[in-house]
């Protein structure tokens, strides 16, 4: 459980990093709430699947890789994309089906994809990316090279076989992939509960991999957990499955609005006004010194111009000319 | 296929392809292969009995059985810098890999916009009359051809098996190669000593003719070529054509085959319904409609599970006998 992580001193967790979580996590609120508004204004083709109350895992995570490790997304992939680095104007872009986008529009918002920042890909299949990241580990470890590999999924997925593959065959062959499950507690418009027997973690037990359960609504406490699996695995010593508990404030999509009958309103309210991860970190960085209420509206208001730029960069970007349909099928 | 009178050498379908994986491996440290029981064992088929030897089980990978695993496992390395060839004993496995193969591997250079590649071989069997009943005996080459990012080889020969594989490897695609489990063995040709590679997507004249064009893929080429000699003996001059790829295809090679002799038969061990027959034949007739002196026909394997006994599974496959009477009819002479 999370009282290891918690019991990690994340005091320890240098100044300038403590702040850089706060920042990350504001960036994806103010880029998620942007993609709410696109959507809304029928900006945004296709669908939006928000990643807002979850955004202390992708950044805690993220915060512990290097540039060059490599992560899997999921559909609720912004966050992922974002906290590994990706660039909001091309990210904004891509999402609007722009030429300019990461992918030439040719993704979209379940297909982020972006080599120099390590990412392999958003993926619109769930539990798909299991096989690529451990894969991509794999490479590392063959190519000598020190890069590790996680795997961002939620709790869905562990109703897919192949990321039980997956686990077998990174714990036989000690790669470098750490297996992050999202736990927002609700698989589309189903309660986890329903879909999944069980204990969570003991389904790493069960393959002998090192795994550790934790508060996803604290930063700190994904950072330090994330980085003590992630070194772990940099040294050679293997795979990781960590779970994050965590909540996702919208819908499964944003269309997905009349939530009742799956989700009770007290229980998201209750997530929100108690456990919101950019709330709670601010706080703390206010309650320990290590920031007054004018810097963090700083931080955000800086942010915020940045987004609305980035939005602007992206609605004034031309399409994709139809020519370009069938280039890039083949390298 | 060029024929040097001087090399003589002869090799079996199966070590063609062993000395193509050799050879590549000798070239590129990156080209690792996996799959069950590939090392020591060489393979259920023994095809690769040896190259453990050489290369060590840190390339020559014996995985669990988890076929969808390791084939996505695969993907990713392609992705991180690797050319793994992945090794599906039985090509009915594809159904287990489909989402891998289909919505990863095909789809992410496109999906990136191009930025991210799949380098990678997936190597899968094909082929009745083995007795190995309904879910052994498939011959699935129609299935990947379907999606647009992957290309699919079918060598009908030794000499193609080896130039196509190595060509294959050095794809920066995601190629899908079915080989003949009969033709392992059966099979026997000239295989230059040397390094050479068939470019993915040209055809061959396996045998020239005038009278009437077979199209023939994979197994189906011996079958042909069996019935062209057939239909020589009762004054019927047959072309054999073998596409060797059916993507990319090689359609001209195919249409001005069929313009020359303007009679065809498109003759495959897959399913006959909606499959490579069907998508041949409409090459033709949309390209050489006016100088056919009839419908384009087609022979594949029935519509139906592959059985299990002898005497219902041969009647399954296309015959040297169906070929030949199906052209006689159709030439009429």
């Amino acid at each position: 459980m999370s009282t290891a992580a918690t019991s990690k001193s994340p005091s320890k967790i240098p100044t300038d990093k403590l702040l850089r979580l706060y920042k990350q996590m504001v960036a994806i609120r103010l880029f998620e709430e942007r993609v709410n508004d696109l959507y809304t204004r029928a900006l945004m083709p296709g669908l939006a699947h928000l990643y807002i109350g979850e955004e202390a895992i992708a950044v805690g995570v993220c915060e512990a890789l290097r540039k060059d490790d490599y992560i899997t997304s999921t559909h609720r992939g912004h966050g992922h994309c974002l906290a590994k680095g990706a660039s909001p104007d091309l990210m904004f872009a891509e999402l609007l089906g722009k030429e300019a986008g990461y992918c030439k529009g040719k993704g979209g918002s379940m297909h982020i994809a972006d080599p120099a920042t390590g990412n392999l890909g958003a993926n619109a299949i769930v539990g798909g990316s299991a096989g690529i990241a451990t894969g991509a580990a794999y490479a590392s470890k063959y190519l000598k090279q020190d890069r590790v590999a996680v795997c961002f999924f939620g709790e869905g997925a562990l109703g897919q076989g192949l990321l039980y593959e997956e686990l077998n065959l990174a714990q036989l062959w000690k790669l470098p992939v750490i297996f992050v499950c999202e736990n927002n507690g609700y698989n589309e418009y189903t309660h986890f509960s329903e879909s999944t027997a069980g204990d969570v973690s003991a389904r790493a037990d069960a393959f002998g991999m090192a795994n550790e359960t934790a508060d996803g609504q604290n930063v700190r406490d994904v950072f330090a957990v994330a980085s003590k699996y992630i070194e772990r695995a940099r040294r050679g010593e293997g795979p990781a499955f960590l779970q994050f508990k965590t909540y996702r404030y919208h819908g499964h999509h944003v269309g997905d609005i009349a939530r009742a009958y799956y989700r009770p309103k007290a229980e998201e309210q209750e997530w929100v006004s108690q456990r919101d991860p950019v709330t709670l970190h601010g706080q703390w960085l206010m309650d320990n010194g290590v920031a007054d209420r004018a810097a963090l509206d700083k931080i955000q208001a800086d942010l915020i111009t940045e987004m609305d730029a980035a939005v602007e960069f992206a609605i004034n970007s031309p399409y994709p000319d139809p020519s370009k349909v069938d280039q890039d099928i083949y390298a | 296929m060029p024929e040097l009178a001087t090399a003589v050498r002869e090799l079996s379908f199966g070590d063609a392809i062993k000395e193509a994986i050799a050879e590549e491996m000798r070239r590129d440290p990156t080209v690792v292969l996996m799959g069950e029981d590939v090392a020591e064992a060489g393979t259920t088929f023994k095809v690769l009995v040896g190259l453990v030897d050489e290369f060590g089980k840190e390339r020559i990978i014996d995985t669990p059985i988890s076929e969808a695993g390791f084939t996505g496992l695969g993907v990713g390395a392609a992705m991180a810098g690797m050319r793994p060839i992945v090794d599906i004993m039985f090509g009915d496995f594809l159904m287990i890999i489909m989402d891998q193969v289909a919505n990863q591997a095909a789809k992410i250079h496109y999906m990136s916009g191009g930025k991210w590649k799949v380098p990678m071989v997936i190597r899968a069997t094909m082929g009745a009359t083995r007795r190995s009943a309904a879910q052994h005996s498939q011959s699935l080459h129609a299935w990947p051809s379907h999606i647009p990012g992957l290309k699919v080889v079918v060598p009908s020969t030794p000499y193609d098996a080896k130039g196509l594989f190595k060509a294959a490897v050095r794809e920066d695609n995601p190629v899908v190669i079915f080989e003949h489990k009969i033709s392992y063995r059966k099979v026997k040709g000239h295989v230059p000593d040397e390094d050479y590679i068939i470019p993915l997507g040209v055809a061959d004249v396996k045998r020239e003719g005038t009278d009437i064009t077979l199209i023939a893929l994979s197994s189906m080429v011996q079958v042909a070529l069996g019935a062209a000699k057939m239909l020589e003996e009762v004054g019927i001059s047959a072309e054999v054509v073998d596409p060797r790829t059916t993507w990319p295809l090689d359609e001209k090679t195919l249409v001005d085959s069929v313009k020359k002799t303007s009679r065809c038969i498109v003759i495959d061990e897959g399913y006959f319904r909606y499959g490579i027959t069907g998508e041949l034949a409409s090459v033709i007739q949309e390209q050489a409609f006016f100088d056919l002196d009839g419908p384009v026909r087609r022979l594949g394997a029935m519509h139906v599970p592959i059985p299990f006994s002898p005497s219902l599974e041969d009647v399954t496959v296309p015959s040297e006998r169906q070929v030949f009477d199906l052209a006689r009819q159709m030439v009429n002479r």
